[in-house]
């Protein structure tokens, strides 16, 4: 009977080397840059991580503490009888610890509080309204079934002018700077989900919401929606481009506004506005 | 005489109630009812408690057969997206267009219904319709329920709940798939997606039934546990399971009317022109726009307070049963069962306070937010203390590790997990990354599968020779518990990994994300989809163990674990009408190897020696 507790053991060593394997591989830790897997490229990325590991640290060692001994009780405690059938040793005879009990009301709240408490500023500092960036906004992001809709304010740093920028799942901005964007819904709940950089926010019907959030590495990312949204919500993907310059950003605004602006019967009628492909 | 009189009495103080009491009730041993009649009022439309549990258990498992089906085509697609799977892809998707793929709608009508089906007829029902039935009158030694033709209706009311769910998906646009949270707009919509044109609607029906079932439960049991204990059966000297199903009542009683009306209300927006749920000239896939004027965010408030605090219904009563099994197979008294009560009437009153938490995201405005992380982190506590409980409750005892008692310590193991994982996720900041992704599936499971279903096993295991007076096999059972338990953590536990590498939930597809297309993530994803088949083939012996024992069992006594609740008085299976006299209680359900006395347990129908000196006033 006492193999039984072997049982109990095991499980508990799989699950916490699953967790002390886990940083080493990059396919199994926290989404990053693939590029620089072992670094965080967002400033609320790295609070939030820290404050994973201080709650994985302390959920840890609870969870060996108890399953220790969830183990031992299971090994040691186990009823065995004598050739007679006799049980070898009685069980004791007890009710409980009120100084115990105490104990592991008091230490365990004082912890809770703590990390309740702890969490607050960084909470504060990326949902608060009062703690949005007091910049122009790059862009309006609309969820719709099933694509991101992307209206940048164009080169007059408006929303809502006729030189705005319209796109379609393709979100860019610029390295080191916070970047504030409105978000908003057509249709049904969507949820704006940048894995990389640890920022999720749904969009509601009815509400626009800013969401605010930087990179301090150029390159790809990704945008998912992370709130199920009908048939097509697992292929609601957006491409995220950090610049590394401003006028890189800006350079690759001017083309796509160049793009933007080519009619689209120019684009698909030869010269005397015939259609070329027929 | 009086004493038997009074038995179904309210119960003052150590039990010698007036016999007045005797008249309300009229249940003496002199004109105990004959038992029922004809076969159909005997077994189908029966008022006896007993026989309405074992109804809510066969009915309860069957359901538990059609979620887990519905959990492995889930995982099929997960692992090998798109590519057929067998005999659904023959049966359903032969037609060329679809070329034997799974459709991607299809995908989330299974996660909607595989969650709807095992909380809403699984779990809760096995867990307060089963047990909270067969257990309560026999625990407190009452002959029946307060209101016997009530529970039968509480019954039946879920014929039409299952008949109104397994309809769903048949109508045209198929079953439900909004998730199992039905989220407007997506749910109100009717052309959002297939499931939403009819399957929704049919949706919201079985669930109004269902939670017409369990309100009439939860009043029933409320009323009988507070006015028909046995003489000297105080409030403290029920057993936990007793105690946890009482305040999963009162959870019930409370929390579901909100449900209901917010069910009524999406059922209104739905197909009577409302706009409880949609914003001022809403439209959705190009539907016609409709006045609008509600709020969506309010839903989410609605369905929330109730289910969040149906989070708790549904581990409650598998915490009470597990109380019980560890404190009988460790031979020795329950480690601070007054503190275990606190505990779980503090995890109730708090749970009305924590719904917030599953809106952290949703647009809620984020100070709010900071008020539910707190009384979230708070619900940890009770939680904890029952935890060290447990383990108080085994150190020091003479563990029997026999079947019920294998699956009580495993719902230990992965509770914790369960209960621990919940601290990441009531963290604000840190819920900013992991909400809606696996890390939350894995919460949810270690919690209802590693805690509730493990509960329920231990409790079929141990109650099985009560219910039907025959014995369950014990090397089937084990070898039951052994492959459920490595496989249940094959599947669930990886999830968290996943959940923190940030694979949203509820895609149909995940190699649509570069992020996700690692050789890990992938790997990961077929090795749970294996142990999820391990753990679909880890049933077998225990459906077979069920039946077989059914017919094939050794017979039981009354009294086969040598425990000490009132259930164990009476004959296995316990005639119509429980008990010949009414039992008289004398002390708490957790007498075990009291000092000086032949046996190691000591019935609560017995009196405690005297020399045994007083019991602890603050604990016991």
């Amino acid at each position: 009977m006492r193999y039984w507790s072997l049982l109990f053991a095991l499980a508990a060593i799989a699950c916490v080397a699953a967790f002390l394997y886990s940083p080493f591989s990059p396919d199994w830790w926290l989404p990053n840059n693939p590029s620089n897997p072992h670094h965080v490229v967002s400033t609320f990325g790295r609070e939030i991580d820290s404050l994973f590991l201080i709650i994985l640290a302390i959920t840890g060692i609870t969870f060996i503490g108890t399953q220790v001994a969830l183990v031992w009780v299971a090994f040691r405690y186990v009823d065995r009888v004598d050739p007679e059938g006799r049980p070898v040793r009685p069980a004791t005879y007890f009710h409980g610890s009120q100084r115990l009990e105490v104990v592991w009301t008091i230490i365990p709240a004082a912890i809770l509080v703590f990390i309740a408490l702890y969490q607050m500023g960084t909470w504060a500092a990326i949902k608060f309204r009062s703690s949005a960036p007091k910049v122009q906004p790059l862009a309006e992001v609309t969820g719709r079934q099933f694509q991101w809709v992307m209206r940048y304010p164009g080169p007059d740093g408006r929303l809502n002018t006729p030189d705005d920028l319209h796109l379609v799942n393709d979100l860019h901005f610029v390295k080191n700077k916070m970047a504030l964007i409105y978000l908003k819904s057509s249709d049904v709940l969507h949820s704006f989900f940048l894995p990389q950089m640890r920022i999720k926010q749904d969009a509601v019907p009815g509400l626009t919401i800013p969401v605010w959030f930087d990179s301090d590495t150029a390159g790809n990312y990704e945008l998912a929606c992370a709130e199920l949204c009908g048939w097509g919500h697992y292929k609601m993907r957006g491409n995220v481009t950090v610049h590394e310059s401003q006028a890189e950003f800006d350079e690759w605004m001017r083309k796509a506004l160049e793009a933007q602006n080519v009619s689209q019967l120019a684009a698909a009628s030869g010269p005397q506005g015939e259609m070329t492909s027929q | 005489m009086n004493t038997e009189h009074a038995a179904n009495g309210p119960s003052h103080g150590n039990g010698q109630s007036p016999a007045t009491a005797a008249h309300s009730q009229g249940h003496d041993d002199h004109h105990i009812h004959e038992d029922n009649r004809n076969f159909f009022q005997r077994y189908v439309f029966s008022s006896d408690h007993k026989v309405i549990g074992i109804q809510f258990l066969f009915s309860g498992l069957i359901f538990f057969v059609l979620g887990g089906l519905l959990a492995m085509a889930i995982r099929w697609q997960l692992a090998w997206p798109w590519s057929p799977v067998p005999i659904l892809s023959q049966a359903l998707w032969s037609d060329p267009a679809l070329g034997y793929r799974m459709p991607p709608e299809f995908y989330n009508k299974l996660f909607t219904m595989h969650a709807s089906i095992m909380i809403f007829f699984v779990i809760i029902p096995l867990l307060t319709g089963a047990f909270g039935n067969f257990l309560i009158p026999l625990m407190i030694g009452a002959r029946d329920m307060a209101f016997p033709k009530l529970n039968m209706f509480s019954y039946w009311a879920m014929p039409f709940a299952f008949v109104a769910i397994l309809y769903s998906f048949v109508v045209e646009g198929g079953s439900a798939e909004a998730g199992w949270t039905s989220y407007p707009i997506l749910a109100i919509a009717r052309w959002a997606t297939p499931g939403s044109l009819n399957g929704q609607t049919w949706w919201l029906i079985a669930l109004l039934f269902a939670g017409i079932s369990s309100l009439m439960g939860s009043i029933n049991y409320i009323t009988t546990i507070i006015m028909l204990r046995a003489p000297g059966m105080t409030m403290f000297r029920m057993p936990m399971s007793v105690w946890a199903l009482f305040i999963t009542a009162i959870l019930q009683a409370f929390a579901l009317p909100v449900l209901t009306s917010a069910l009524v209300m999406q059922l209104l927006d739905r197909t009577a022109g409302t706009n409880f749920f949609s914003p001022v000239g809403w439209t959705v896939g190009n539907a016609p726009p409709v006045v609008g004027g509600g709020q969506t965010l309010m839903w989410q408030h609605l369905f929330w307070f109730y289910s969040h605090p149906a989070v708790y219904i549904m581990i409650l009563p598998a915490m009470g049963f597990v109380s019980d099994i560890i404190s009988t197979f460790s031979r020795k008294p329950l480690f601070g069962y007054k503190p275990m009560v606190f505990a779980i009437a503090g995890i109730a009153g708090l749970g009305f306070i924590v719904w917030g938490h599953h809106m952290f995201q949703s647009g809620m405005n984020p100070a709010l937010g900071a008020t539910f992380m707190l009384s979230t982190m708070m619900i940890a506590l009770p939680s904890a203390v029952k935890v060290f409980n447990w383990l108080g409750t085994m150190w020091g005892g003479r563990l029997q590790l026999t079947t019920p008692m294998l699956n009580a310590m495993a719902f230990v193991a992965m509770f914790i997990i369960g209960g621990l994982s919940g601290i990441f996720m009531a963290a604000t900041p840190v819920d900013i990354h992991i909400h809606d992704t696996y890390f939350i599936v894995a919460h949810i499971h270690y919690v209802l599968f590693g805690g509730s279903t493990f509960g329920i096993f231990g409790a079929v295991y141990y109650w099985f020779p009560k219910m039907f007076g025959r014995m369950m096999n014990e090397p089937l059972g084990k070898i039951h518990f052994f492959l459920s338990f490595i496989f249940f953590n094959g599947t669930f536990f990886l999830m968290h990994i996943i959940g923190m590498h940030g694979h949203p939930r509820r895609i149909a597809d995940p190699s649509i994300y570069p992020f996700l297309q690692g050789a890990g993530i992938v790997g990961m994803n077929k090795i749970m989809t294996y142990s999820a088949f391990g753990l679909g083939l880890a049933q077998i012996p225990f459906v077979f163990n069920f039946f077989y024992s059914l017919v094939f069992g050794p017979k039981a006594g009354p009294n086969p674990w040598r425990a000490n609740t009132l259930e164990w008085a009476a004959p296995s299976p316990p005639p119509h009408y429980n008990f010949e006299t009414i039992p008289t209680v004398y002390h708490p359900a957790y007498e075990y190897s009291v000092p000086g006395l032949p046996d190691d347990y000591l019935p609560q129908t017995q009196p405690r020696p005297a020399e045994a000196g007083p019991l602890d006033p603050v604990m016991a």
